[in-house]
């Protein structure tokens, strides 16, 4: 065993890339949280009066919460009057200007991490939106949207542009009481992307968001909105990035997802959050609340994501299939190496007729990771003839790392299916010692043994994401034979 | 082309081959024969530098070089090929691509172009062929599912796209009905060359009937006994091993 040992770790341990950080000057709030913390940030972003109550209501609610104990997840306490809740480029103080006028420093990070939003330089058929730190750096391509007249912009914009729509849909599906890191979200999120696609549209191009934390000590809360009317469609796509700390950074995200009749939204992830050293210092804690509503007939909503960084991953995208015939996916590949721990899967809940939901849960775990599926498939009383299939596969790499799979049903109605899956296999010695008498390194095994693994996933992503997450899935996996 | 000289090797240590000398030639075909623990196996796996086979003693050279010294993958790529006894299932590991993997590894090591799909697949419909392998094989995972019969013409097959100098087949014929026994054993001879060297590990003389050898040895106590022909196989087949009757070393 000691042999597979070493051979798996050399090949899992290569370098985080995108660990350099920006030199920038930053204004940031003090760190702290108070009541006049929130109003602060309120009022730095112009925000309408509506907007402030509903933060601080989330305020006061947080206030009463404890953190969630139920996960398989441990870390020291986090001092939440330490962190900072607000640091934006002091050369976007006023908001986002045009491309010509962001700071160059700016572009260049985006450009190093393989990001160009540039428009002219920018991947055709993709539009960005760039969240740094606090702020949205840019969006691309918004007036070719707005000729079809999809709206995307930094959710800053759109408390500005567009309040009436913000009020009307802002925490109807991850509501400000849900849970300790999805109300705190709500009471300091400071930006995020927003996206309204109108009735009978077809958003003509893919939308991605990509979020970057620079500054230390620097807690990231955004908030992602996306409504997609009566026979809509849209796909949205979200990468992440950190620079390599020694002190570990917050960040706790909420998406709503909202698809109205016949309408289908796709939402792919990709996190490369840094998930730490080879010990397990530094990383991000990732506490993520992701939810969609199929509220109309017939509506779909589907979740893909890849998550190979942060040093927690706390994150169950879930779907309420709340319209007739509506559908909800999950598929998911989570990768965990070296010290980092994920809890993460999903919840169906399924309300109307003809529901249908499937789930495709991968775990990968490596050196001494640890890796958890957690889901909950819930049907009804009233949800006649709903259906769902979950696949749970696991993959352990070496004799130190952890699976787990935590599956909970919950069936009121008898005409339900629902059908459950799991299987957990190794990289075992003798597989790699059959691609190595081939003439293929060990290198090289490891990622076509845990690409094909995620090979049911990998088909679900935009093509331009796949190639990334596949070589994203290398990287991450580089020292984990040796 | 292979030149064992005094070979001693250990499996957690303890000692399995005791000075094993062997010299095999281009386009010769070698068998080994003995009974279960003689170390038939262990030659197999230090030929193809499995680590959990530890040399303690003696030497090997491969082409003019030290072979003892070289890596799995670099013996792989320098043309020595290992046929699995129990070939292992990758799960989701699409079995073409497996293939490609491994003949481009070689090709780039040898300062050629790395073949492309179309390409790749050009040369192995041909390859097929030779060995008389269903393609229904080449869209499934690595041995993922595969009959016992499969596993081990897929192995044959490996062999047919890596084109090794020196192929080394650990009992091959195992668990072969006599059907898939004939298909393996046609595609072998369909392989020997007279560049390729072939030893071939075995129990039974049942497939030296098919793939006829030049040499037949006789492996016992971790060293090789006795050498002859065909006929050797044939006398073993009759009498046994029939070690009792035989000095302890030879």
């Amino acid at each position: 065993m000691e042999i597979i040992e070493t051979d798996i770790d050399s090949v899992l341990t290569q370098e985080y890339q995108h660990g350099f950080v920006t030199d920038i000057a930053s204004s940031s709030l003090p760190p702290g949280l108070e009541e006049e913390t929130i109003r602060q940030i309120s009022a730095i972003k112009k925000e309408p009066e509506f907007l402030l109550e509903w933060r601080l209501k989330a305020f006061e609610r947080w206030q009463t919460l404890r953190e969630p104990k139920w996960s398989t997840i441990q870390h020291p306490p986090i001092d939440y009057q330490a962190l900072t809740y607000y640091s934006a480029p002091k050369s976007l103080e006023d908001g986002p200007k045009s491309l010509d006028e962001i700071d160059p420093k700016l572009l260049e990070t985006y450009e190093k991490l393989g990001i160009p939003i540039e428009e002219q330089k920018a991947l055709a058929g993709i539009a960005v939106d760039a969240v740094f730190d606090s702020v949205s750096v840019a969006t691309t391509f918004k007036e070719e949207l707005e000729k079809v007249g999809v709206i995307f912009c930094s959710f800053s914009e759109a408390v500005q542009k567009h309040p009436d729509l913000v009020k009307k849909y802002l925490g109807t599906v991850v509501p400000i009481t849900d849970n300790f890191f999805a109300t705190l979200n709500s009471a300091v999120f400071s930006d995020g992307a927003f996206v309204y696609v109108p009735k009978g549209v077809r958003c003509p191009m893919e939308l991605s968001s990509y979020f970057r934390i620079n500054a230390t000590n620097t807690g990231q809360f955004e908030r992602t909105l996306i409504i997609a009317e009566e026979g809509s469609y849209v796909s949205y796509l979200e990468g992440c990035t950190a620079p390599q700390r020694d002190e570990n950074q917050l960040h706790a995200a909420v998406v709503e997802l909202v698809a109205m009749e016949g309408a289908e939204i796709r939402y792919s992830t990709i996190q490369n959050w840094y998930p730490g050293d080879e010990n397990g210092k530094g990383g991000i804690y990732n506490f993520v609340t992701k939810r969609g509503i199929c509220k109309g007939d017939n509506s779909k909503i589907s979740w893909t994501q890849v998550e190979t960084g942060s040093a927690l991953t706390w994150k169950y995208p879930s779907v309420i299939l709340k319209g007739d015939n509506s559908i909800g996916e999950f598929y998911s590949v989570a990768l965990t190496n070296h010290y980092q721990q994920a809890d993460t899967g999903t919840k169906m809940t399924h309300i109307g007729k003809n529901t249908r939901s499937t789930i495709i849960s991968k775990g990968i775990s490596a050196g001494h990771a640890q890796n958890a599926y957690r889901g909950l498939v819930k049907v009804a009383k009233n949800a006649e003839n709903a259906r769902n299939f979950s696949q749970c596969d696991s993959l352990l790499m070496g004799i130190k790392s952890g699976a787990h799979t935590f599956p909970y049903i919950e069936v009121k109605n008898p005409t339900a299916q629902v059908e459950h899956e799991a299987t957990t296999s190794k990289i075992g010695e003798d597989q790699l010692f059959l691609c190595q008498q081939r003439g293929i390194s060990a290198e090289d095994a490891v990622s076509l043994i845990v690409n094909g693994f995620c090979k049911e996933i990998f088909k679900k992503l935009p093509m331009e994401f796949a190639v990334e997450a596949r070589k994203l899935l290398s990287i991450s996996l580089e020292g984990s034979v040796g | 082309m292979l030149e064992i000289k005094n070979l001693h090797a250990n499996v957690e240590n303890k000692k399995i081959l005791d000075g094993l000398n062997l010299t095999v030639k281009p386009g010769e075909v070698h068998a080994i024969m003995g009974p279960n623990g003689s170390g038939k196996s262990t030659l197999a796996n230090v030929l193809a530098g499995r680590e959990t086979f530890q040399v303690t003693e003696g030497e090997i050279q491969f082409s003019g070089q030290n072979l003892l010294e070289m890596s799995t993958e670099l013996r792989s790529r320098e043309g020595v090929f290992l046929a699995f006894q129990n070939p292992i299932e990758i799960p989701g590991v699409n079995n073409m691509l497996f293939l490609k993997t491994a003949l481009n590894a070689k090709r780039s090591h040898q300062g050629l172009e790395e073949l492309d799909a179309a390409d790749f697949l050009q040369l192995i419909r041909q390859k097929l062929k030779t060995v008389k392998i269903d393609e229904g094989l080449l869209k499934r995972s690595v041995n993922e599912g595969f009959s016992g019969g499969e596993k081990k013409k897929n192995e044959i097959l490996q062999m047919a796209i890596l084109e090794p100098k020196l192929a080394i087949l650990d009992e091959t014929d195992s668990g072969l009905d006599v059907d898939a026994l004939q298909v393996v054993s046609e595609g072998i001879n369909a392989l020997r060359s007279p560049e390729r060297a072939i030893i071939l590990v075995t129990h039974y003389q049942r497939l030296l009937n098919y793939v006829v050898p030049d040499f037949v040895h006789i492996l016992a106590k971790g060293k090789i006994i006795r050498s002859g022909d065909k006929a050797l196989a044939l006398e073993i087949e009759e009498n046994g091993y029939g070690l009792n009757d035989l000095p302890r070393s030879a």
